[in-house]
């Protein structure tokens, strides 16, 4: 293991149990405490570049052409004290006929007062892959503003999938601005899982662009919302080319005096192109609960299956 | 021995009566059969017993095990035994077949209840109960789920809806599981191939019950429209 911080292990492993992964020599991996990089591990195939300065760490990763890297490669950055910001600019490029898996863990257990921004590129190119999984752990006291962006290009016959989630502690303001652009062929799927307490505000704007021939793209978002909290969630897809298909699936679950919004937007500029989307928003249905309650569960009980399964 | 005694139910909703003084007596690890057209209040009677929200008799009361249950909570009914599978089973994102079958303590083994109703398990314990279900493989798996149960009563609201022909003898052969290990079956059905596995049978006409006894009779009566209450005319509704 990287010799880390014994909170920023521990949070680590709060937010992903295998942490202990860092220590295999066959894996990559990235580890930032605010501005500062505190460890980092390449491997063949793997470049990795950093740079510190006191506003902003810059991250690059780049997988060769033709590598298929094997175990995922981590970036787990984070914030340990209770006040500050945190800003990565994240770069990662994928040449021709590569592939990786990326494994973010975004960590402030402390968090009172801190703004976490990530501006992030992706470049995919022909016929590579890339998995983007990132999981958020923020503690329990909701005093952070969590501003993700990123812009993705997806050259011919690639394929991007992102999975965003936070499910655990409070989130504190969220808001979410990813841009996808997918060329001739390419496939894409963004999805979202949050889950917000109290008087947590979540903004969501996920765009998905299919600008190339057969080129396919899917947004996904499940929010559930108790207490007192707030989400919106917009998404848009654009039909631009001949063969384009595109779909857009909201779930938004209620409770309490929570409030949320969701709002489609369809933008079809060639004919021969097709975009749909389902929304729904509003509280746990009545024969889901009925039906877990039929086998003994207490309304509470019930509503937590739901949502865990909504979420999972 | 009664397992559920229903006396003088009656059930009004935005001034429309849907049951009417109605009358039944389950024995317990008995299968019983309900006939009935469409409309008649089969389904209704189904989510009363079992305590389904906006479902409180108007008047007349519902025994199980000699307590009225009529104003429990519906969780607190299936605690005391009683559990039932819609006609229409709800799905579930994200919850794995094999959580659900497990969703009570000391319940049955997963795959063992699969097999019985028919599903391999390595094929289905690790998949959602969600919609890429078909119907009949969620009917399927709600069957599994009243075997892992091992309830007194369960209520199977149109339990071969949407299954196969050829897989109707499975059905059968699930329900009379159920009663081998104890449970007694309220076995709501349009199929009389399906009801002919009851020990005794019930035709809903009218919000009443119109007769009581031999499966093959009361089917025979509720396929020819047999009523003595509405003389054919709410039956053939």
């Amino acid at each position: 293991m990287p010799n880390l911080h014994p909170d920023l292990l521990t949070a680590l492993y709060s937010v992903y149990p295998d942490a202990a992964v860092l220590r295999n020599r066959h894996t990559a991996h990235l580890v930032v405490e605010g501005h500062q990089l505190m460890s980092q591990q390449t491997i063949p195939g793997v470049e990795i570049h950093t740079e510190e300065t006191e506003e902003a760490i810059d991250l690059h990763i780049t997988i060769a052409e033709g590598v298929h890297v094997t175990y995922p490669i981590h970036t787990c950055v984070g914030l340990l004290a209770a006040q500050g910001s945190q800003h990565i600019r994240l770069h990662v490029k994928l040449e021709r006929n590569a592939s990786a898996e990326l494994l973010a863990h975004c960590m402030f257990p402390n968090a009172e007062l801190v703004q976490h921004v990530m501006e992030a590129t992706v470049e995919i190119g022909q016929d590579a892959e890339l998995r983007h999984t990132e999981g958020h752990f923020h503690g329990p006291f909701g005093g952070i503003e969590v501003i993700p962006k990123a812009n993705v290009h997806v050259g011919p016959g690639g394929r991007y999938f992102s999975d965003f989630s936070l499910t655990t502690g409070r989130v504190g303001k969220l808001q979410i601005l990813y841009k996808v652009e997918t060329a001739e062929n390419a496939v894409a799927e963004i999805n979202t899982r949050v889950f917000g307490h109290a008087t947590d505000e979540i903004k969501i704007q996920d765009e998905l662009i299919l600008s190339g021939k057969y080129s396919r793209g899917i947004i996904k978002t499940r929010i559930a919302l108790e207490e007192e909290a707030r989400s919106e969630v917009i998404g848009i897809t654009h039909g631009n080319a001949e063969g384009a298909r595109g779909h857009m699936d909201c779930t938004e679950l209620v409770r309490d005096h929570a409030v949320a919004k969701a709002e489609p937007i369809v933008n079809v500029e060639h004919p021969l192109a097709k975009v749909t989307h389902e929304a729904a928003v509003g509280t746990v249905d009545q024969k889901q609960l009925e039906t877990l309650m039929a086998h003994g569960l207490t309304p509470q009980q019930a509503v937590d299956i739901i949502i865990m399964g909504l979420l999972r | 021995m009664a397992l559920l005694t229903i006396n003088a139910l009656s059930f009004v909703v935005h001034d429309k009566t849907i049951l009417n003084g109605l009358d039944l007596t389950l024995a317990e690890q008995e299968i019983h059969a309900l006939l009935g057209a469409n409309g008649t209040g089969k389904s209704t009677l189904a989510y009363l017993i079992m305590g389904c929200a906006d479902y409180q008799p108007t008047t007349g009361e519902i025994r199980f095990q000699n307590q009225i249950i009529n104003t429990l909570p519906l969780h607190i009914r299936a605690q005391l035994g009683i559990t039932m599978t819609w006609q229409e089973p709800a799905r579930f994102e994200g919850l794995r077949v094999e959580d659900y079958l497990s969703l009570s303590k000391g319940t049955s083994d997963p795959s063992d209840c699969l097999r019985r109703v028919g599903l391999q398990p390595e094929l289905y314990l690790q998949r959602a109960v969600d919609k890429t279900l078909s119907g009949g493989e969620r009917k399927r798996i709600e069957l599994a789920s009243v075997l892992a149960l091992q309830p007194r009563l369960a209520i199977l609201d149109e339990p071969a809806s949407g299954i196969d022909m050829l897989s109707l003898q499975e059905i059968v052969d699930v329900i009379q599981t159920m009663k081998k290990s104890g449970t007694t079956v309220l076995l709501i059905t349009h199929r009389q191939e399906i009801a002919r596995v009851a020990d005794r049978a019930s035709y809903l006409c009218g919000g009443k019950i119109v007769a009581t006894g031999d499966p093959d009779i009361v089917a025979e009566q509720y396929r020819t429209r047999r009523c003595l209450v509405c003389d054919g005319k709410q039956c053939r509704a």
